[in-house]
């Protein structure tokens, strides 16, 4: 296949066609809107199901519904459409069904803006709807990336009968890269055996997220959390760049990471000795190569597009061994590279205390900065 | 290698286009390119702005803050990225739209009538291609003919019969740039 100039919202439709998507439920809202619209001109020419539903709730709830047949599904939104998703999210979870979702991120919280944010990161990882439930959360950074996690999240999302989440920011949806789209699979649905598809010659099978008997709902949540373990030892994905003797180690995920790669490029040129993770699965999160690099790097820096979310997973990590310092920018504003770059030289010239708080030391110098 | 642009003006003077284009040609010759648009509320007849990165290499931020190489298409666009092209820069305005002359003079300035030349071509839809070709004096690692070809192989089958006018007017753009004194 060719390379060809794709647009990231438009990509990522075209990859979930190609994944063998049956059916797309979802509502329009910026930065995310060209998914619902590629996807209503591709899907009826090929006989699939497109609708634009009433809302974001009827939306994740005919996901809900069509997952339960074991039909590849998905929606897609931005910040404040997923959160009126996340009661569906859990029922779907507590289902055991599986179902891909797609966040465009946007700048919040509230109504807030349309700009690239990763406020969600704890909304999609650790949190959102009520429950305990484990899910897979993918963050691209680039439109191969999200064009190649977009097939994966389907694979991932039946293999472990549980959500996968493509967490991006809105610039990855909006801006152009060339790609290659994989080949068109075949949209042969799989043979689940918990599928309710039809009970003729069968036994009739029920889905549903309700245990009346509080031992049972345990169970089912022990259930939940063996199976996240086969996903924490099987699925971890990440890119290293210049880590091979970085002694200051960024972590940013999405497009703080890649931001943050161009800022290392810049140190690299200075003579510093730092390089960058950048976490593709979010959750389950890299805390094993986390743990490897703690012995390595003196410093570590978490770069994100928030206050500070993922930096919480990459201190559980690095378990006070070594500082680790924080830089976001929030509200729906991308960081430059050469923020990042005096961020890493200051860390370079003076040591980082292990004892201060990173967040709260960011926001000190932010709104010095500011003042 | 990497090269960085901003392409800048109104809305409507094909400032994203412009900016496809070149993503286009750096694709076809086999490099690395991020084309990223301003997408914010302002866009519905206010400025707009597109940034295109070319690179040997996988790309880090799709922005960037000081472009070494920029296209401002209206006077806004000239007051704004003026004083944030990098120090050695190639800045290309749109002479037909501004009113003053270059304050820096660690930039180079190339002054373009993009609305006259696209007029005397035919369609003033074509000042933004007029901007482009003159663009190129300041970027060796895309050739006239490396344009040409991605407008060749990517315009849609609809508007194939308006390529020769967009040479045209490629061209003038880079004739009239390679003219003005360094």
């Amino acid at each position: 296949m060719s390379r060809e100039l794709w647009k990231g919202n438009e990509a990522i439709a075209e990859a979930a066609v190609r994944a063998g998507l049956e059916a797309y439920f979802g509502y329009p809202i910026t930065p995310q809107t060209e998914i619902l619209e590629y996807l209503s001109r591709r899907m009826p020419k090929l006989g699939r199901a497109f609708l634009q539903a009433e809302s974001e709730l009827g939306a994740i709830n005919m996901v809900y519904g069509a997952a339960c047949t074991g039909a590849r599904v998905m929606s897609s939104s931005s910040s404040p459409g997923v959160s009126l998703m996340m009661e569906g999210l859990s029922y779907i979870a507590g289902t055991e069904v599986p179902a891909v979702l797609v966040n465009v991120m946007r700048g919040g919280p509230g109504l807030g803006n349309i700009a690239p944010a990763q406020g969600d990161y704890n909304q999609a990882v650790h949190g959102g709807g009520h429950g305990d439930y484990p899910r897979i959360v993918l963050a691209p950074a680039s439109v191969q990336e999200a064009i190649d996690l977009m097939a994966l999240s389907f694979d991932l999302a039946e293999k472990y009968r549980m959500i996968t989440m493509l967490i991006l920011d809105g610039s990855v949806g909006q801006m152009m890269e060339p790609a290659e789209m994989p080949e068109m699979r075949s949209p042969n649905r799989k043979k689940f055996d918990w599928a309710t598809d039809g009970a003729l010659n069968r036994d009739r099978r029920v889905l549903s997220s309700i245990y009346l008997d509080p031992l049972a709902e345990e169970q089912t949540n022990f259930r939940l959390m063996q199976r996240w373990k086969e996903v924490m030892a099987n699925e971890v994905r990440y890119k290293e760049y210049f880590l091979e003797d970085a002694e200051i180690v960024i972590v940013g995920f999405g497009t703080a990471g890649r931001v943050s790669l161009s800022a290392v490029r810049a140190a690299r040129e200075r003579g510093i000795k730092v390089g960058l993770l950048r976490p593709v699965t979010v959750s389950p999160f890299p805390y094993e190569v986390l743990d490897r690099l703690t012995g390595q790097a003196r410093t570590f820096l978490v770069v994100e597009m928030n206050t500070g979310q993922m930096l919480e997973d990459v201190r559980l990590a690095v378990r006070g061994r070594v500082p680790v310092a924080f830089y976001g920018r929030t509200g729906g504003v991308v960081p430059f590279p050469d923020e990042i770059l005096d961020e890493i030289q200051r860390i370079n010239t003076e040591p980082v205390s292990a004892e201060a708080d990173p967040r709260q030391s960011w926001l000190d110098r932010m709104t010095a900065i500011k003042a | 290698m990497q090269q960085e642009i901003i392409i800048a003006g109104f809305g409507g003077q094909g400032v994203l286009f412009g900016g496809q284009v070149l993503a286009y040609a750096a694709m076809d010759t086999g490099m690395e390119v991020t084309w990223i648009p301003s997408y914010g509320p302002e866009m519905r007849g206010g400025t707009a702005n597109c940034t295109v990165v070319i690179s040997d290499r996988e790309i880090g931020s799709p922005l960037v803050k000081n472009p070494p190489l920029a296209i401002a298409l209206n006077l806004p666009s000239f007051d704004k990225y003026e004083s944030l092209l990098a120090t050695g820069g190639t800045l290309i305005v749109n002479q037909s739209m501004v009113d003053r002359v270059a304050k820096r003079v660690d930039i180079q300035s190339i002054f373009v009538p993009c609305n006259e030349i696209a007029e005397e071509i035919g369609d003033k839809r074509l000042l933004n291609m007029v901007a482009v070709g003159a663009l190129l004096t300041a970027l060796p690692e895309i050739g006239l003919k490396d344009v040409e070809k991605a407008l060749e192989n990517h315009l849609p089958a609809k508007h194939q019969h308006l390529l020769p006018k967009n040479f045209t007017a490629l061209r003038r753009g880079l004739e009239h740039a390679q003219k003005m004194p360094a």
